[in-house]
């Protein structure tokens, strides 16, 4: 397991280290400031943090001290001109997804934003540009649309280890799509998704992966938690599968995680249904499979079982060897050493959990 | 001369920030020198598109501007110009 926590909340970023067998807090930045996204590049232990002013728009922070001093950076900007839709200016609204470039990248970051730009810095977080053979995509200004958010949004990078070039990139709502030329061209990868809320379910475009995830030790394979259920491919996303339970509990939310070591064993979160958004029967649920989503499992050991209106979001559940952590909307905090068959609180007073990473 | 005052909150960011004299005959030149005074401040009063932010406002002697897109309200040469943070977007 990894012994640094990083947390993006509603209030703040917040950071546990684990010391003599807990997690203790390490640091605590940005008083009443939400941070959308708290990312660690794994390349040089640099911290960032997302953030959403209420009031003065999109900041980018860095830290290269684990978040003693923070310098901020110039956020992703929009060029002059671009257009959401016809007539309405695109500006950067909320950063949703943060990625390295890889090894071979070393100067690389990737981030998604609403309104559905990806960007991408090629000197190591000092400018971002839009990434325009995505943003000019064919599929974009009719087929594109908000979900989770008001406008089209990318929460997710998967960036291939074995090839750096060749990354996934997760859009709600517009679906998956697959670059293998370190972002100059873009294709679809839907195929097998279900979009209940769309006229035609199989359409090209217009799903909504709530998060994709690539499992770390066989990349091939991709877990998508969907508006819709929870998807698996074993080919790169040529193909997607159905994975969830017809009557759940694993079928609808937010979140899922692989782990490091099994491509087959997935965490989620499920939540109770789309028009209801709450914990199912007001109680608190993990689901597992080790199956590649064939069966799943109900993880309830150490969690509330009554009175609870928690959910998880879409970047706020997490592994890392035997260990799974996740955060709630209403700011509770639950660690499990043992693959989530039993639970602990690390916190019950904390805002909003936006985001979770896992870092040394 | 015109005056531009900022709201408390923004000096938690800039802690240098005081009543300022300026000499730009527009706000978005009245803007521009308070960024040169305070690199950085434009970019929390406007968005990417150098649009005034949703729940940033403007009052020049004070009345709120009516136009946020291009920042063309007139102001006299005696004029406050007040930069306040909305109640809303907290």
């Amino acid at each position: 397991m990894k012994s640094t926590l990083l947390l993006g909340t509603r209030k703040g970023m917040i950071a546990y280290s684990f010391q003599n067998n807990q997690w203790q807090v390490e640091n605590i930045s940005f008083d009443g400031i939400p941070v959308s996204i708290a990312y660690a590049d794994p390349r040089n232990g640099t911290w960032w943090a997302c953030q959403d002013h209420g009031h003065w728009g999109v900041k980018l922070q860095r830290s290269k001290d684990r978040g003693k001093t923070w310098d901020e950076v110039t956020a992703p900007a929009y060029p002059e001109g671009e257009e959401v839709k016809d007539g309405m200016k695109a500006t950067t609204r909320y950063m949703w997804s943060m990625a390295h470039g890889g090894n071979n990248y070393s100067s690389r970051l990737w981030i998604g934003t609403d309104p559905g730009g990806l960007f991408m810095s090629e000197d190591e977080g000092n400018s971002f540009q839009l990434v325009q053979s995505l943003w000019q995509h064919p599929t974009r200004k009719e087929g594109w649309f908000g979900g989770g958010r008001d406008l089209p949004g990318i929460h997710s990078i998967v960036v291939d280890p074995r090839n750096e070039n060749h990354i996934h990139i997760g859009i709600s709502c517009a679906g998956v799509f697959e670059t293998t030329d370190g972002g100059k061209n873009w294709n679809l990868r839907n195929k097998g998704l279900r979009a209940d809320f769309l006229p035609d379910p199989y359409a090209e475009i217009g799903h909504d992966p709530h998060i994709v995830v690539a499992a770390p030790n066989n990349p091939d394979v991709l877990w998508q938690q969907n508006h819709c259920g929870i998807f698996r491919t074993t080919d790169g996303g040529m193909t997607w599968e159905d994975v969830s339970q017809p009557e759940g509990p694993a079928r609808f939310g937010f979140a899922v995680t692989v782990a490091d070591d099994n491509p087959d064993q997935a965490w989620v979160a499920p939540a109770d249904s789309d028009v209801i958004r709450t914990a199912i029967r007001h109680s608190l649920v993990i689901c597992r499979t080790d199956d590649g989503g064939k069966t799943w499992k109900e993880l309830r050991n150490g969690l509330p079982q009554e009175n609870c209106f928690d959910i998880v979001y879409r970047h706020a559940l997490v592994s890392s060897g035997d260990a799974v952590v996740f955060g709630t909307t209403t700011g509770n905090l639950f660690f499990s050493r043992d693959r989530g068959d039993t639970w602990e609180v690390i916190s019950n007073y904390l805002p909003m959990i936006y985001s979770i990473q896992f870092a040394d | 001369m015109p005056v531009v005052k900022f709201t408390y909150a923004l000096k938690r960011f800039f802690p240098k920030l005081k009543d300022t004299s300026v000499s730009g005959k527009t706000l978005s030149a009245v803007l521009a020198e308070m960024e040169a005074s305070y690199p950085g401040v434009l970019r929390y009063i406007l968005d990417d598109q150098r649009c005034l932010r949703q729940h940033v406002n403007i009052f020049i002697d004070g009345t709120m501007i009516k136009d946020r897109a291009n920042l063309s309200d007139p102001f006299e040469e005696n004029s406050e110009i007040y930069i306040m943070q909305a109640l809303s977007g907290g």
